[in-house]
């Protein structure tokens, strides 16, 4: 549907090839060219202004004006800052140093959380642990049962103590549910919570409520890959809200270009830990960076 | 011709805006040409005048004399049938109660066909918003083909004489291809019954620019006849309807704004592109 960038830069290089060193109007024209792909790729605005502050002053230096092929220089420029940016290395699950290790995931209505709790506790589950579901999402219709039977294709115990569907408190819930998987030697306990818009001041207030009720190693923000220019208001919203300490992106077996990626980053400054790929339990995946970066230029 | 008294700093303030609302490159460059084009002959000066012009230009993009309604009346004692579709978590099976709930405090009877035979207590949920607006739900075993409890809801809904089925349907992504050929069925077989009156495609508002490309699959997929762009009670705009509307002409609806049974509203453009742009100065005066 759209040019890649690498179409368009190709485009401008052709031009320049032979001409051995980038001008200023090549340089503006390169990072329009730049800003529009990345736009394309719903990376959000004000994310793509810092980020092409800084391809201009690379694309000045001598690294460039003294490479062979400037051209290439700068599209190597321009991935190398996108996986700069989009975290390098990654990282790993905190896990406590007193178990249980407690995970909360938060985010958006429909953004892919109580799918991701069912997929981590599968996971976790794999490598030896034991980990427990809470249900406190009490608010959704039937967010409860569908932990539950996402629980049982885990072999994962779901704390479900409330019924939801509007009825039960999530805090104490939650606050329940340390208790429980102390008893009962869980050394992972990850908590379902309901969708919620950043901008619902009454919604973010229960989940700091929560958060600290349960006192996390992690909170962890769950972002849909095709978000637009909005990502940055709402991992604004959950980081001054809630704290993160990671993201994970869901839904990225589509074919959305995942622009967010940069944007939340960006804002929250805490790494990107997983890929969330599929409805499926065994869709997930640890977070590549260089992936993420090829797939937002279009490469 | 006048000369353009509106600085390029404004100009591009304007863009901004409409960029960050998802509107996206080509549908904002297009706008914002016509806009220079119109402030050149208009000798437009001020800020306000500008906006004035910019927000008729939005609208004018959302062609205003559509036809919005929902074609939910049946026909001969045969009930109408709402095919409602859609990516995953956009929105629709809370969408298909909302609508329901309006249906049946209009008087009418509504049938729900839990066609999602996939999703974890995605039959639940459906019968759940039954529940709380009164209306029945159909529902299979699970696992069931989502065809023939489709079928089965619409023939159920004749059975009893109902006024709609609205039949709620798994989320998938549009560049699925075995899932976009299940829906094309869920479809063909539902017409053996006669033809679906509205199929409506649920837009999350945070959606950026893959939204089109929602648009342009499912309406391949299943002609889809109106948007239903849910979630516009975030800080999300929702522009790429913008886009939705200018390349392939499908008009938005119905809005969605809030997890509430009342939480729906009819597409307004104006109040629309009001919120869009939304209450900061777009541009200083010249
Ligand atoms: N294709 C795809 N679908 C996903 C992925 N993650 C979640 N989903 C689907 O997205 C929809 C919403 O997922 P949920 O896990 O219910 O999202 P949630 O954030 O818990 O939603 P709320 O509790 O309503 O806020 C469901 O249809 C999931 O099957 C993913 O990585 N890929
Ligand atoms: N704030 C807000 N939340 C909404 C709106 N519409 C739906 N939701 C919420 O979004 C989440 C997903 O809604 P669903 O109706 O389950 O979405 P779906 O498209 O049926 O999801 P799948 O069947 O899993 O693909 C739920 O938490 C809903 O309560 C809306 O207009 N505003
Ligand atoms: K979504
Ligand atoms: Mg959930
Ligand atoms: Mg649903």
């Amino acid at each position: 549907m759209f040019d890649t960038l690498s179409d368009r830069l190709s485009g401008i290089f052709t031009k320049l090839r032979g001409k051995g060193r980038l001008t200023d109007a090549d340089i503006d024209a390169t990072a329009r060219e730049i800003r529009m792909a990345l736009l394309e790729a719903d990376v959000a605005l004000p994310v793509v202004k810092g980020f092409i502050a800084n391809v201009k002053e690379r694309a000045r230096s001598a690294e460039v004006s003294q490479a062979l092929n400037p051209a290439q220089q700068i599209v190597k420029i321009v991935n190398e800052e996108l996986i700069n940016v989009l975290g390098g290395e990654g990282r790993r699950l905190q896990f406590a140093k007193n178990p249980p290790t407690v995970i909360m995931l938060a985010g958006l209505q429909g953004s892919g959380k109580t799918t991701l709790a069912g997929k981590l506790a599968r996971w976790l589950k794999s490598q030896g642990h034991q980990p427990l579901l809470v249900a406190a999402d009490l608010q959704r219709p039937n967010a409860v049962g569908q932990l539950q039977v996402l629980g049982g294709r885990a072999g994962v115990e779901v704390y479900a103590p409330a019924p939801g569907n509007g009825v039960g408190d999530p805090v104490q819930v939650a606050r329940d549910s340390i208790e429980h998987a102390r008893r009962a030697a869980r050394d992972i306990v990850i908590v379902d919570t309901a969708g919620r818009l950043g901008i619902d001041t009454e919604m973010m207030q229960q989940a700091a409520n929560i958060r600290d009720a349960v006192q996390p190693d992690e909170v962890i923000f769950v972002i849909d890959a095709m978000v637009g220019q909005d990502a940055v208001r709402t991992a604004e919203a959950f980081r001054d809200g809630v704290g993160i300490t990671g993201v994970v992106l869901s839904k990225l077996d589509g074919d959305a270009r995942g622009g967010a990626a940069l944007s939340v980053r960006q804002v929250t400054g805490q790494p990107i830990l997983f890929a969330s790929t599929g409805e499926k339990l065994e869709d997930f995946d640890v977070f590549h960076p260089d992936r993420m970066a090829s797939r937002i230029l279009g490469m | 011709l006048s000369r353009d008294r509106l600085d390029e700093d404004t100009w591009e303030e304007i863009e901004d805006s409409l960029i960050t609302a998802d509107v996206g490159i080509d549908a904002t460059r297009e706008i914002v040409d016509r806009l220079r084009e119109r402030t050149r002959v208009l000798g437009t000066r001020t800020g306000d005048e500008l906006r004035a012009l910019l927000a008729a230009e939005l609208v004018n993009a959302l062609d205003p004399s559509l036809d919005r309604s929902l074609r939910t009346a049946p026909k001969e004692g045969v009930p109408a049938v709402v095919l409602v579709v859609g990516v995953n978590g956009a929105g629709k099976t809370t969408t298909c109660g909302k609508i329901a709930r309006v249906l049946v405090a209009d008087g009418r009877s509504v049938l729900l066909g839990a066609a999602d035979t996939f999703r974890a207590a995605a039959a639940d949920q459906l019968e759940t918003w039954g529940g709380r607006v009164g209306a029945e739900t159909v529902r299979g075993p699970e696992a069931a083909d989502p065809a023939s409890v489709a079928f089965d809801a619409v023939k159920r809904g004749i059975d009893t004489g109902v006024d709609t089925v609205l039949i709620d349907t798994a989320g998938r992504l549009q560049n699925k291809v075995g899932l976009m050929d299940e829906l094309g069925k869920v479809k063909r077989v539902v017409e053996k019954h006669g033809p679906i009156d509205e199929t409506l495609l649920i837009l999350d508002a945070t959606t950026g620019q893959n939204g089109l490309e929602q648009a342009r699959v499912f309406t391949e997929a299943v002609n889809v006849t109106g948007v239903v762009l849910t979630k516009l009670d975030g800080t999300a705009k929702g522009g790429i309807v913008i886009a939705v509307q200018r390349k392939l002409g499908i008009p938005v609806k119905l809005v969605g704004l809030g997890e509430g049974k009342d939480d729906l509203a009819p597409f307004d453009p104006a109040q629309f592109v009001d919120a869009l742009l939304g209450t900061e100065p777009l541009a200083r005066d010249a």
